[in-house]
């Protein structure tokens, strides 16, 4: 019964990174890619650290697996602000739907949905 | 080895070549911020291996590692913060 739950939640989680990385390869620019980086890949580490917690051999062990997805979401929170304000003050334009055309690096991308 | 470690494996692969699609972004770009990204989907994608290869191959010491790529992923961010990110933008220099 364990193991048959936390088998759903690691492929969950792989489910989640996979869509993560989709999101860095498709989305439109900067700060969007951040999003699916920052929290969908953590919401897929917190389900595969649930897996394998209740795998783990003792208590101890499925809390440190539990401590290091809060230090992964710290981090990746902190990395997140960091990021965006640094590629706002470098001049990246938050995308817009409009706009989308006249963007060179998008439109093959657009082009792609059909 | 049991049924679940074998699915920790092949799971630890799948995210391998999910870090093997995201070198697409680092070639790509277009700013050295969608790079950095790249770099940052090692950071959790990275822990999340190490965690799965830890339980597939019941090596704990793993997880010590697991710890030192989250917070070297922070590290790295704010390393290129620091630095690379006062490149200027290549939507300016049209």
């Amino acid at each position: 019964m364990i193991e048959a739950l936390a088998a759903i939640c690691l492929l969950a989680g792989a489910l989640f990174f996979f869509a993560g990385t989709l999101g860095l390869l498709r989305f439109p620019d900067v700060f969007t890619r951040l999003h699916a980086l920052t929290k969908v890949d953590n919401l897929g580490l917190g389900l595969t650290v649930l897996g394998l917690a209740l795998l783990a051999e003792s208590a101890f062990a499925a809390a440190k697996l539990v401590l290091i997805w809060l230090v992964a979401l710290v981090g990746s929170a902190s990395a997140a602000y960091l990021i965006a304000s640094a590629a706002l003050g470098a001049g990246a334009k938050p995308w817009r739907r409009t706009g989308v055309a006249a963007k060179k690096d998008v439109a093959p991308e657009r082009r792609a949905d059909r | 080895m049991s049924d679940l470690q074998t699915l920790t494996l092949a799971l630890a692969g799948f995210l391998v070549l999910n870090l093997a699609a995201g070198l697409w972004r680092i070639l790509n770009g277009p700013t050295p911020a969608d790079r950095m990204l790249a770099a940052q989907l090692f950071g959790t994608t990275g822990v999340a291996v190490l965690l799965l290869l830890a339980h597939a191959q019941d090596t704990p010491a793993l997880r010590d590692g697991a710890l030192v790529f989250a917070l070297f992923g922070v590290l790295a961010a704010v390393a290129f913060v620091c630095r690379g990110a006062a490149e200027p933008h290549p939507d300016d220099e049209q």
